[in-house]
Order: C-alpha cells, then structure tokens, then sequence
C-alpha cells in the first residue's frame, strides 16, 4: 500500500533570484508533470506548503517561491546542493494540446505567472503550434517583475505585454492594471481565441469580466484557482469550494465551471 | 471475505468479559464510558471513548459527547518521525480493534471511508487501522435529546459484526461474524433470537428541501449566525463526519534536528481555516462559515458521494455553547429557499 504522504528528497540543482523575496528553485525531478500541476514542498520539522511549477524540463522542476510564511521563510535559506522535500504531482493542470491551432492569451497577475509559464514557454518555443500568443503580464512595481530573462526570450517569438499597476516617472515600461489593455489585444476570431487568467482573486475576478466583455466566449476562459491545502489528495477540506476540491479537479478550471465556485 | 452468520445467545456478564478477556489478546476494545468530572460544568460527566476492559464499563444508557472517529482518525496522529534526513513511519499496534458504537455512528464511518478511501487516493494511515475494524452494535431503545437519525436515515444498520445488550445479570449477544463467534464457546445448538432495537422515529425532524441549491446563500437567513456563532469548532470536533485535519511539523526541543510530521484534526468554523500564506482567507464572516457547514453536510457532500454526510446524530446541538441548532438551521433552508426562489 503506498503512503501518498510520504515525501522524497529532491536535490535543489539552481536557485535564482527575481526580487527580494521572491526566488526560483530548480528540483531534481523525473517524471510526467504539466503546466499549472502543484507539488508539496516540504522542509521536514518546518511544514509542507503547495507550490506550484514554473518550469518542466526533462530532469527538473521549478518552483517559483515567494517568502510569505514559515516554511517559505525557511526554503529561502537554502543553497544549491542541498535539499528538500517534495510530493507530487498533483492537480489537472493545463492540457496544452487543447490550446494549440488556436489563438491564445495568458493574462497572469504576479505570482500568478508560475502556474501558467509552462504554457508561455512552449509556445514561445514552438510559435508555429498555435495561431497567435498575446501574454499579459502584471506586477505590483517594476521591483517586482518576475522571469525578467523569460520575458527577453518570449518577446522574440510572442506578444508581451508586461505592465506594472504603479512607477515612479522614471520608469519607461508600462504602467496600468492588466484590464485596461484587455481592449487593446487584437483578436481575430472571437469565438475560438482561448484565455488563460491566473492571479489573486480580485485581479481574476475583473480580467476575466474585462474579456467577457470584450466579447470572449465564457467557455473558452480558464482560470487557476490558489487554496490552503494540507493533502494536496482531497483529504484535509482545506481547499474544497461547494462540491469541488481545488486538489482533485483542478488547480485548473473553464470558467464556466469556475463561475458556480462560491466559498 | 470473512464468513457472515448469524448466532443468538446470552451469557453472564461475568461469563462475557471473561471471553472478553481472551478476545483482548488479539483486539483492542473501545466503547463510551462515563469520565467522571470531566464534564463542560463543575461536577458533571462526559462520554467519550476509551479502551475498556470490562463490558460493564460500557455506557449504553447515554449518547456519547464524542464520537468513536477518534480510534481510526486520532485527534493528533503522527505521519513520519524525521530525523537528520530522513523520515521514518510509526510503527502501527498489532492488535486488531473492536468498537461499541450505535447504528448512526456505523452510518458516520462509511462517511469517513468515502473521504478517506475513495476521494482521491486512499489514505494509507486511516486505511491501516480502518482495516482492523470491526463493530459492536449498541442498540438504541429510545431516541437521545436531539438526535434526528431517522430523518437522514441512520436509525437502523445491517453493518455490524456484533450486537450486544445487557439485561439484569446477563449479555445478549447476535454474531454475525465467524471470526468473533470463535472467542464464544456457544452450544450452536442453542440459538436465540436476539434482534438491536433501533429507533423509529425522534423527536426532532429534519426535512432537507428537495429544490436545494447555492440560491440559498443568498438567504437572509444565514445572517444570525455572524453573531451567534463564535467560531470555537466544537461542532466539528464532536461529529462523526468531520474530517478535515492540518498539518502540523514539530521538532523536539532536546535534538532541533529530530521531529516529526503529524496531522491534527482541523474546523472549518475556527479562524485560519482557509487561510493561505501571505495572509488571504476566505469565509471571513461566521455565517459564512455556518453555510459552508450546512451545505457540505446536506448538498455538496450528496453531490460526489450520492448520500448526504451528516447521520442526525445530534452531537452539534448538544455540544454548542451558543445553543445554535444544526437540525433547525437545516428546517430554515425550506422557506429560505422559498425566500430565494
């Protein structure tokens, strides 16, 4: 019988820095994983937190960690070659077959970009697999910005609009909420583009109407959700929202689904 | 699969407990006894679970404050001790389990089985000792004081090993399982009919609207409970069906390098509940969380399973110390759904 809650020790092969407190871990890991899937990550005798990953590659996982609460606190204090604790994966994920051929558009709010970057970077990657990718990217302050290298590399081959909610004069980059350039995305066919909304709840809750607005079909919305979670296996309640445990059905949900989600 | 039978006799207590005795060899025997003092109130009693050693300790007259969840989902129960990398399972007591429980409790433990064994994948803590399980029947004879069993349909059970009940000076005894008849040195010869009482009918009633649905969160009458309720769990901790826990990571103070990985049971009525790092929570307001409850007990919980949670044992009610009633909360959804509709 397997103990699903027993974690494995995961070597951390490169940490690199965004902001102050925000850092990404690179994990040894083989296996299958998706875009939007979640790991526990554990510092044995300082707790488990879900964290979801920012990058799959063939030997490694990233995690992209932001220091806001003990165990957080405590990974930051870690260094190449040591280790933590993971298990996982867990959750649905994002499918990224259902996006290809298709016009696409990933609007992530901070933190928010982690869970859904595995889908930016394949199709910065391979452009030619769908027929358009506008990413929309906010940040609190150009302190914050995360992936500063990514979004040189994705820039090269898709559509980027990165944003910061407020800067002082001397910033040149682009200043605003991410709805307000929700009407500047060009689209060409209204029925079929697909929309990816990651981010805390207010900044979901009015993207996803600034692109029902624009006329985008509820069904072709899909959203992350963010909840407590101590199983991550649909055990401990923490996440559940009515009927739907956040750990088993999702992270990922269409939005017509998403939008019977009351807490 | 074990063989099924179904034996009647009665022996002695004296003569019972000796069989229990032996049987104690192999089983650890739990049931509701009277813990003197440790009542709410100064000089009052409470009935919770505890290993017993006689059947006279068991009480049969008096609906447990608790319920038996804890044998097979301990308040506090250890995952993994670490030590300097390492994590290493406890090592789980040989001995089988045997639990005095009444039909609405058996009904309470299918419910954990649907979280703990077919939600996702299965538990292997909860499955370790569920699988060491097997129940003694207490018949109920009349209906406790807010107990509403027969409105969710958990008054009577066929899932049971074994049913007891004491008459004057004797214990009689059904058997259904072959493996428990082998401790009872019976002439089979001899069989009696002994048949559990279960109750009819209760006092309280509950009647779950049938057009139920998230229209009702928008009823006024969730309100009073933002300042009824005072978020102290108690509800949650007494029922046979709540079985949400947090995890919780320690490390000794003689050796900061060794620790361990527990669960704890968790309330989704207590502050912190739905709180992640970084400080966002949801259900702030208490009527909020009160609907969380309700709902989950009888609608979100039917949706995924096909049965409703809650059992009508009535433990909420008797265990609130803002008198807030879990069976009338459930009766106000009828004209709140009226209200909504």
């Amino acid at each position: 019988m397997k103990n699903i809650y027993m974690p494995f020790k995961s070597k951390i092969l490169k940490i690199s820095k965004h902001t102050e407190t925000d850092y990404t871990f690179r994990m040894e890991f083989k296996g299958e994983v998706k875009p939007g899937q979640f790991f526990e990550v554990s510092i044995p005798k300082f707790g488990e937190s879900p964290i979801s990953v920012s990058e799959i590659g063939e030997n490694y996982v990233d995690f992209t960690i932001r220091r806001v609460g003990t165990v957080t606190d405590v990974i930051h204090s870690f260094f190449v070659g040591g280790t933590l604790f993971l298990r996982g994966p867990y959750g649905n994920g994002f499918d990224v077959n259902h996006y290809k051929n298709k016009e696409i558009i990933v609007a992530a709010g901070g933190t928010g970009l982690a869970p859904v970057k595995g889908i930016v970077d394949y199709f910065a990657k391979n452009p030619s697999e769908c027929k358009g990718f506008n990413l929309m990217a906010g940040f609190k302050s150009p302190e914050d910005i995360l992936f500063k290298d990514n979004f040189k590399t994705w820039e090269k081959s898709i559509s980027v609009t990165l944003t910061v909610d407020g800067a002082d004069a001397s910033y040149t980059g682009t200043v605003g909420l991410i709805t307000k350039y929700i009407d500047g995305i060009p689209v060409d066919n209204m029925d079929e583009v697909q929309v990816i909304v990651v981010g805390p709840p207010m900044m979901l809750k009015f993207t996803v109407a600034g692109f029902i607005k624009k006329g985008v079909k509820e069904k072709n919305i899909w959203v992350s959700y963010e909840r407590k979670m101590c199983c991550g296996v649909g055990k401990c309640g923490h996440c559940r929202i009515d009927d739907t445990y956040i750990c088993l059905e999702g992270p990922v949900f269409n939005y017509l689904d998403a939008v019977h989600l009351v807490d | 699969m074990e063989g099924v039978i179904f034996m009647g006799f009665k022996l002695k207590i004296e003569k019972f407990d000796e069989q229990l005795e032996i049987l104690r060899q192999e089983y650890k025997v739990y049931a509701p006894v009277i813990i003197k003092g440790k009542g709410t109130f100064a000089d009052t009693n409470t009935v919770r679970y505890k290993e017993i050693e006689s059947i006279k300790e068991v009480e049969f007259d008096l609906k447990s404050n608790y319920s038996p969840k804890e044998i097979i989902l301990p308040i506090t129960q250890t995952l993994f001790y670490f030590t300097e990398d390492d994590c290493e399972e406890p090592k789980c007591d040989e001995k089988k389990i045997l639990i005095f429980l009444r039909s609405c409790d058996i009904h309470a433990m299918i419910r954990l089985d649907e979280i703990y064994l077919k939600n996702g994948n299965e538990d292997y803590y909860y499955k370790v000792l569920r699988d060491k399980v097997k129940y003694v029947l207490m018949g109920c004879s009349e209906s406790f004081e807010n107990c509403f069993c027969a409105s969710m349909g958990s008054n009577s059970t066929e899932n049971y090993d074994m049913y007891t009940r004491i008459q004057d000076d004797e214990v009689f005894v059904e058997c259904k399982s072959e493996e428990l008849m082998n401790y009872f040195n019976i002439d089979k010869t001899n069989d009696l009919k002994v048949e559990p009482e279960f109750v009819q009918s209760n006092e309280v009633k509950v009647t779950i609207p049938e057009n139920l649905d998230q229209r009702v969160f928008k009823s006024k009458m969730w309100d009073e409970y933002s300042s009824r309720c005072i978020a102290c769990g108690r509800c949650n901790f007494v029922c046979g069906t709540c079985s949400c826990f947090t995890m919780q990571d320690v490390f000794y103070k003689e050796n900061r390098n060794v620790g361990e990985r527990r669960r704890v049971w968790a309330s989704c009525h207590i502050d912190g509940y739905s709180d992640m790092a970084g400080g966002h929570g949801f259900r702030k307001d208490k009527k909020d969380r009160m609907r969380f409850k309700i709902m989950h007990k009888v609608y979100d919980f039917k949706k995924r399973a096909g049965y409703h949670m809650c059992i009508g044992c009535g433990r909420c009610d008797d265990i609130c110390p803002e008198y807030i009633s879990f069976s009338n909360c459930v009766n106000k959804l009828n004209k709140a759904m009226d209200e909504v509709e």
